[in-house]
């Protein structure tokens, strides 16, 4: 039954994007560890963990297009739930320093021992072993986004109001865990690991294994996406999107729908944070900030919502263009991601992956109603 | 004691200069304290209290610390300082520098337990007698802390002679504290106690009430500690009236603050619909504005700084305001009907204005004075009130009251409601709709413009300054009910007084947790807000 | 009149919006089987009626009970369609990505459950039912379309589709042929009357030539109540009726 789930996703579309994803899964670490690094061929380390970073983001990306592409959720607080899988991880890797801390304590990570704490809270226990931590990585985004969405959908906030909200949450986050005494370090978040499942994080290989588990979650989480979006469970949810009270005029629970699809969605974007941590070796609130969850929408606009694959490219697009001109030109790189919001809601409504679509809908002369009187589907359910 | 002895002296030396005119009326009396030994310095000390002179206080405080001289050349009474192997010498009425002794130069005017006692009576009564009113309130508050049984005596020949009501309350609260605390307690009368208490209780500051506790607590008689026990409940309850009074005022401020922030959303978000996430980045080049118009005054009018802020005002309302209008026409119209894209957009734009204002004043700090008529403070009753903070109040309210007049009584504010209740008829009816949005968009921004202005008073004026806000006023709005003003009033004074009151408990960050935790239930229970609008039109 | 036997029994039923009175104490009884058209001036409660009965708006009194004994006014939505009851808007709103079958796959009777609709594979039977549906609104043709891509007409009958798909006890259409031709009115017509005696059927319509064509009896309402009761033509001659809505 598992197996017809997937191949229910599996279409000529997703077909290329596994392909892609196998492809690098394959030649990346071969780039790095077998081909000299004198070659024009060789991949630094730094590459790859950057490729790395790079797939975390579009894993964050498509779990942001499954609630924001197919269920009209506009999540400005996506963020939070990468952020709490990162710290779900994080405090994993912190107690696999042990004594190697700069204060020597085998219990107590270097945070705890500066701020005096005599023993380990109790939400810290059980993170010294992988499969506690790995479980919590979902259970805990998860938990919260059910919660969260149990409520909201509950009461019908939609639309605007439902952003709002999302944002106001990831906001409260970001203030409790820049708060030393939540536990979780504070303002420098967590920091300095040492090793992951035994092996030094440091390693050329253990990064590329990072890679490739990157790549291999991407993979996963893109066929559970299709699979959910080719079930009629995902046809329950496009219908929803566009025409809510209908779909619950036909008998459909819609808020469960919604529940559901959230509450995944939450789930995929923590094990995103999961993975990013180890490759970026350091987790902190600042990953809580509203502004983080509104630049992984715009992935999602650029490469085209609604599509899965447009997430993965937008995500990968967006983040090369960041590290170019963080690097090259600091000076411009906002004005550049400012201008790329007003650009693709004005010129790109349906991304990247939607263009050709769109230039197809403007050739015959049927130009697309850009009158402001225009009251489109979107204000009806709001 | 020993800190409330040195804060006299400190009261003093300015009693002390100011009197300095009579200071030869006392030269033989002060010479008088270097000779006949311990009774001579009693008997002189004696005649300087009864002279009732304060300019004598910097002289007998010496003689208290040990200070005060002969110098054995010519037998003048003078205060020796070791400085080195020598003394520094000075006159101890006028101060005057009387030049340099070596140590055999000098002879210590000594004294005794019995001389302590009487210096200390002395220099009370010398500033409880004090000519100057203020000395004397002074005088009377010290010895509330002190407490010094010695004072006992001097404070009520005091009492019976001021006239001052003030000083004279003061100083019957220093009597009551030095009775209550004292050996004299446990020998008066219960009316007299019962009189201590109220007297203390009228006090009513924090200080009574620490006072009364240890009394209540102390090893006094069953009546007194009842007595203080019943007067420490009284005060509490007045104290923490005036706490929550205070609260209620920081909470009235910080509403106004919301409010002034909010109330131009009310207008983009809640009457137009816009979700213009660049509200911040208008309130933010309102206060660069105000920046700009002060560094104007700074170079070319410095005398009339003052008036700088009423410049800025209409400054700020017109830049903010066109560059709104001018993002209306060039981003937002063509997104009507599309919140989220809406919302997208107006992001990237607050990214880039903030990037603009940071290229062109750098990324820190800009100083914004405040004029002279916004600074300082003043009391009302318990309650501490600094002028910045009222003015900020007032302009609130009178924002909103100015914007309700204009969306009510106004021919514009008509076309605004006609075009927002039915834009085809509106339309139909000959109103220009296009040009009602860019205004209607315009005030919404200008009205952030000032916000600007108010906001850089008490803010860091940064390129992140709208940032802040953003995300409070949106919550206001919502909260308040969308499309309601009086409802983005009550949200905001809601929220800001439930964050004050929250603050003392959980601390500021806890505290604004917990109210964003509390919107997020409240807009899952009322979806629509405090004062939703009902009706056909809106379940649609 | 006992509420046992009835379909649906609305008894005393008031809501206000603001102090305005959108139903006015209204109360109306549909036997099983049974078909009414309900015609009335605009703002007269048609819609308000429907919504009251499909759970989007709570009455603020009276009693609203399916089949004689459950209480409407305590259910959501979802439970309410679940219990047998469709509902078609005034303006046609299919699902406008999906594929024409998609909409009639989604609308047909089948578990509604989220894990249920995310395992669901199609059945013999329900691939015959959506067929039959197909040929019977006369969307064979167009079956892999995307109904946003359909014509007004087409919306409407593939709407009508899905409340056949739906198979509902009690089917509530507004409006249904604003908009249509008259030759499309005419099949309309046709098509709910050969629904009524399985399904009951409340019809809510301006076209009163159209609700003469279903000849069934009629409901009038006004300001909230029921003015009216009885056949076309007893309604038409009524002076009541005549002066608040027909006109002289």
């Amino acid at each position: 039954m598992l197996l017809r789930f997937f191949l229910m996703g599996l279409d000529r579309k997703a077909g290329i994007v596994l392909a892609i994803l196998a492809f690098l899964a394959v030649v990346v670490p071969a780039m790095t560890l077998w081909v000299p690094a004198d070659s024009p061929f060789h991949l630094s380390i730094f590459t790859v963990s950057l490729l790395g970073k790079y797939l975390c983001f579009a894993l964050l990306a498509l779990a942001l297009d499954l609630v924001w592409g197919y269920c009209g959720i506009l999540s400005l607080g996506h963020a939070a739930f990468f952020a709490l899988g990162g710290y779900a991880m994080g405090m994993y890797l912190m107690r696999q320093i042990g004594p190697r801390g700069v204060y020597g304590n085998p219990l107590l990570p270097d945070f705890m021992v500066f701020l005096n704490w005599k023993e380990l809270p109790w939400y810290w226990l059980g993170f010294d072993h992988f499969w506690f931590a790995a479980l919590m990585v979902l259970v805990v985004p998860g938990a919260l986004a059910f919660a969260f969405g149990w409520f909201a959908f509950r009461s019908r906030v939609t639309g605007v109001y439902l952003s709002i909200i999302t944002q106001a949450l990831t906001f409260a986050l970001l203030l409790a865990f820049f708060r030393n005494d939540m536990g979780f370090g504070g303002n420098n978040g967590l920091t300095d690991f040492k090793d992951i499942l035994g092996y030094d994080i440091q390693a050329d290989t253990t990064r590329v294994a990072l890679f490739v588990a990157t790549v291999a979650a991407l993979a996963l989480s893109y066929m559970i996406a299709s699979g959910v979006i080719g079930s009629k469970l995902g046809k329950v949810l496009v219908a929803l999107r566009d025409a809510e009270s209908r779909v619950r005029f036909m008998g459909y629970d819609t808020e469960s729908y919604k529940l559901f699809a959230w509450t995944l969605s939450a789930c995929m974007a923590g094990v995103a944070g999961a993975l990013y941590v180890p490759q970026v070796g350091i987790i902190n609130p600042s990953e809580f900030a509203p502004a983080s969850s509104i630049e992984a929408v715009i992935w999602v606009a650029v490469g085209g919502r609604g599509t899965l694959a447009g997430a993965i490219l937008g995500a990968v697009l967006v983040n090369m263009g960041k590290s170019y001109f963080t690097g090259a030109l600091p000076e411009l790189w906002l004005f550049a991601l400012g201008g790329l919001f007003v650009a693709v809601t004005l010129f790109l409504p349906k991304g990247l992956l939607g263009l050709g679509a769109q230039l197809k809908a403007k050739l015959p002369g049927r130009k697309a109603s850009t009158l402001p009187n225009a009251q489109p589907a979107d204000q009806k359910g709001a | 004691m020993r800190r409330a002895l040195r804060w006299l002296m400190a009261v003093c030396v300015v009693a002390a200069t100011s009197t300095a005119a009579f200071a030869a009326d006392l030269r033989p009396l002060v010479q008088a304290l270097g000779s006949g030994g311990y009774s001579g310095t009693e008997k002189a000390l004696a005649q300087l209290s009864e002279a009732g002179d304060p300019a004598a206080v910097p002289a007998i405080e010496a003689l208290q610390a040990g200070d005060l001289y002969v110098r054995k050349a010519d037998g003048t009474v003078v205060v020796a300082r070791k400085a080195g192997d020598a003394f520094t010498l000075t006159d101890p009425l006028t101060r005057a520098a009387l030049g340099e002794a070596p140590a055999g130069a000098v002879e210590k005017i000594r004294i005794n337990n019995s001389l302590r006692r009487a210096i200390s009576a002395s220099l009370g009564a010398l500033t409880l007698m004090s000519p100057d009113a203020g000395v004397r309130r002074s005088a009377a508050d010290a010895v509330f802390k002190s407490r010094d049984a010695s004072a006992l005596e001097t404070l009520s020949a005091a009492i019976a002679k001021e006239q001052d009501k003030g000083v004279r309350a003061a100083m019957e609260q220093a009597r009551a504290a030095i009775l209550l605390t004292g050996e004299a307690a446990s020998k008066m009368t219960d009316a007299d106690i019962q009189s201590a208490t109220d007297t203390l209780t009228a006090r009513g500051d924090r200080d009574a009430l620490v006072l009364l506790n240890m009394v209540a607590g102390s090893g006094a008689s069953d009546v007194t500690k009842k007595l203080a026990a019943a007067a420490v409940s009284t005060l509490e309850q007045k104290l923490a009236f005036w706490a929550a009074l205070q609260n209620l005022w920081y909470g009235l401020s910080l509403g106004s603050v919301l409010l002034l922030a909010a109330i131009g959303l009310a207008v983009t978000f809640g009457v137009m619909g816009v979700i213009n996430m660049a509200h911040g980045e208008m309130v933010m080049i309102g206060a660069y504005t105000t920046f700009l118009v002060q560094e104007f005054f700074r170079a070319h009018a410095p005398g009339l700084f003052d008036l700088s802020i009423l410049v800025a005002l209409p400054a700020a309302f017109l830049v903010s305001g066109g560059v709104g209008i001018v993002i209306e026409r060039s981003v937002i119209r063509w997104l009507y009907g599309r919140p989220l894209e809406t919302l997208l957009a107006t992001w990237g734009l607050s990214l880039a204005l903030q990037q603009a204002v940071r290229s062109i004043f750098g990324p820190t700090n800009r100083e914004v004075g405040a004029p002279s008529w916004m600074s300082g403070a003043f009391e009302l009753g318990g309650l501490t009130i600094t002028y910045g903070r009222l003015w900020i109040v007032v302009f609130a309210f009178a924002v909103f009251a100015a914007l309700l007049v204009a969306l009510k009584r106004t021919w514009f504010g008509l076309s605004i409601r006609a075009v927002t209740q039915n834009r085809p008829m509106a339309n139909a009816m000959g109103i220009r709709t296009a040009r009602v949005d860019a205004l209607t968009f315009g005030l919404g921004s200008g009205i952030a413009g000032l916000a600007g202005v108010a906001l850089s008073q008490i803010d860091n004026v940064s390129p992140n300054l709208g940032q802040g806000y953003i995300l409070d006023s949106f919550m206001v709005v919502v909260f308040g009910g969308v499309g309601n003003l009086w409802g983005t009033l009550v949200g905001a004074l809601t929220l800001g007084t439930m964050n004050k009151f929250l603050e003392p408990y959980a601390g500021a960050v806890l505290g604004k947790i917990l109210v964003l935790i509390f919107i997020i239930l409240f807009i899952q229970r009322r979806p629509r807000g405090l004062f939703a609008l009902k009706g056909r039109a809106v379940e649609a | 009149m006992s509420a046992e036997s009835t379909l649906l029994y609305l008894d005393g039923v008031s809501v206000s919006f603001d102090g305005f009175k959108a139903l006015n104490s209204l109360s109306l009884v549909m036997m099983p089987g049974e078909m009414r058209a309900i015609i009335g001036p605009n703002g007269a409660g048609k819609t308000t009626m429907m919504d009251v009965i499909t759970g989007k708006t709570r009455p603020d009194t009276g009693t609203i009970l399916f089949e004689g004994d459950t209480d409407l006014t305590r259910l959501r939505e979802a439970a309410i369609a679940n219990l047998g009851i469709g509902r078609k808007f005034q303006r046609p709103t299919v699902f406008e990505p999906h594929t024409v079958w998609d909409n009639l796959e989604l609308a047909l009777k089948a578990p509604r459950r989220p894990l249920k609709t995310l395992t669901y594979a199609i059945s013999r039977d329900d691939r015959s039912r959506i067929e039959e549906i197909l040929d019977i609104t006369r969307l064979s043709a167009l079956r892999s379309r995307q109904a946003g891509s359909l014509s007004h007409g087409q919306k409407q009958w593939l709407e009508i589709g899905m409340l056949l798909a739906q198979d509902p006890k009690l089917l509530l259409v507004d409006e249904p042929v604003a908009g249509m031709t008259d030759a499309e009115t005419e099949q309309t017509a046709e098509l709910l009357c050969s629904i009524a005696g399985k399904h009951s059927v409340i019809v809510v319509e301006h076209d009163m030539s159209f609700v003469r064509a279903l000849g069934v009896k009629v409901t009038v309402l006004a300001e909230g109540s029921v003015l009216a009761e009885g056949s076309l033509d007893a309604v038409s001659a009524n002076s009541q009726v005549i002066d608040t809505y027909l006109g002289r």
